[in-house]
């Protein structure tokens, strides 16, 4: 299986450490080209602002959007604030999970946080680190819920793509990564 | 969930957040928001610049209030803000006042020559100057949660960012190599502490990330720096005393991403106009270099 991670900025290290663990192949997106032959692409935490207007200056915005339409993603963070099809008081970024979120939700860096968080389909709660992190106000038809903190939704998926406001690549713990390769295998072996 | 805040992790995770990003100085709102339109990762909320500080001399403390409030308010980026080496008050200030990561920095005059703050005890991140590893190592100890070369700050020279980023990296490479048993005996020459150089071996690399810092001047710059090893690219004076602040600043978050595409850092580095004028270190006498200061 090959996984892409968009390579703009941010935390890629630490996500291409937890696949490479799970013994996917790894390629680094930095331009469209890089975008074939993957089977799904992770877009790693970092600065929203700043990776909104690197990936349009580096003309990577629409073909993103148009991969998004068929390729299984993976947004932790900033990724998954590029996910949303509404960012409250912005624009949004690759309209591929049909929910709302809001940016630096849980305030500013003094009030980041870590626990254990129980998601839905994983068994134990799992290591989760929320850094100036954004949260889910909302979600549309398609998009399930399957994690929150104090009833505020910081985890979703659809049939094809998975998100987070926290960090599972600033762990040991791999689950949520290990979900995300669960889900493009079971979506690939029904197609087959 | 039982929430757990100012955690090493937590602390160490934000820095991580900014890799391969560049952090810029900023004076006031507008330049804050060039910097945040450019592409930076944050901005440093100052009252001088670096190359002012140099021209106009005198003590150079925390800035005013003020000014970090008008950045805090004027992006939504990361703000970072600088206090003096050793000034817990400045320190507790800045926190207070939700500043995102404190820079403990020898831009500034040093209110203590001897001790350095214990940054462990707080719950904002911190970012501190190294020139070698030893030094590093003693602020990591201390809770620092990334390192940056002290380089020489304001001189648009990078000269000495390249030297301590070398030192740094080369320090890293032996320390990888050395047999543990030979690990206490270079603690003790590099006055490294012994479990922050167990960690460095034990995860193959420094425990939190490394940027650049001091005197980067141009894309060309800013990209030889990501070459040497750095993770991503502080840059002071050499935007907003650039003649086209706007299109620096571009070039050189560009310049840092694509560091290994050099027909494209050719061609945004055309035409940006002067670069800040800059000032050979080796002319400077020694008690006017910043990167002396702290230990």
């Amino acid at each position: 299986m090959v996984i892409g991670i968009l390579d703009v900025q941010g935390a890629v290290r630490e996500h291409r450490q937890q696949l490479e663990g799970l013994g996917v192949d790894v390629v680094l997106v930095k331009q469209v080209s890089d975008l074939d032959g993957l089977d799904g692409l992770v877009l790693p935490g970092g600065e929203s602002t700043a990776m909104r207007r690197l990936i349009e200056r580096y003309e990577l915005l629409e073909p993103l959007r148009e991969k998004a339409a068929t390729l299984p993603m993976f947004g932790t963070c900033a990724g998954m604030i590029l996910l949303a099809t509404a960012v409250e008081a912005g624009q949004s970024h690759l309209n591929a999970i049909s929910m709302t979120v809001r940016r630096n939700a849980f305030g500013r860096q003094i009030d980041s946080f870590e626990g254990l968080l129980p998601v839905e389909g994983i068994e134990e709660p799992i290591e989760a680190v929320f850094i100036r992190a954004p949260l889910i106000l909302s979600v549309g038809e398609g998009t399930r819920v399957i994690a929150k903190v104090e009833e505020q939704i910081v985890a979703v998926e659809t049939s094809l793509h998975l998100a987070c406001s926290f960090h599972p690549e600033l762990t040991e713990d791999n689950r949520l990564h290990q979900y995300f390769l669960q889900k493009i295998k079971q979506r690939q072996s029904v197609r087959s | 969930m039982e929430r757990q805040q100012g955690t090493d992790r937590v602390k160490r995770g934000m820095a991580e957040m900014q890799k391969g990003g560049v952090i810029m100085d900023v004076v006031n709102a507008e330049q804050a928001k060039i910097a945040e339109a450019a592409g930076a990762v944050a901005v440093m909320a100052l009252e001088r610049v670096p190359s002012d500080i140099r021209r106009d001399g005198g003590v150079a403390r925390m800035a005013d209030p003020l000014i970090t409030e008008e950045v805090l308010g004027a992006v939504s980026i990361p703000v970072m803000a600088k206090c003096r080496i050793g000034h817990i008050v400045e320190a507790r200030v800045l926190e207070s006042m939700g500043v995102d990561f404190i820079d403990e920095s020898e831009v500034l005059t040093p209110a203590d020559e001897q001790y350095h703050l214990l940054k462990s005890e707080f719950t904002v991140p911190f970012v501190c100057g190294a020139r070698d590893l030893g030094e590093a190592a003693r602020r990591i100890a201390e809770g620092a949660a990334m390192i940056r070369t002290k380089g020489e700050p304001g001189t648009g020279n990078v000269v000495e960012a390249v030297r301590h980023m070398r030192q740094i990296q080369a320090q890293l490479k032996q320390i990888l190599h050395v047999s543990p048993d030979e690990l206490m005996t270079f603690a003790k020459e590099w006055g490294a502490p012994y479990e922050v150089l167990r960690d460095i071996r034990t995860q193959g690399r420094l425990p939190v990330v490394n940027f650049a810092a001091g005197g980067v001047a141009t894309p060309a710059d800013a990209a030889l720096m990501m070459h040497l090893g750095a993770d991503g690219v502080f840059v002071g004076s050499g935007i907003f005393k650039s003649e086209h602040p706007e299109r620096v600043a571009r070039a050189i978050v560009e310049a840092v991403t694509y560091k290994d595409d050099f027909e494209r850092i050719a061609s945004l580095s055309k035409g940006l106009g002067t670069a800040m004028k800059g000032i050979d270190v080796t002319s400077m006498p020694f008690e006017e270099r910043m990167a002396t200061r702290g230990w």
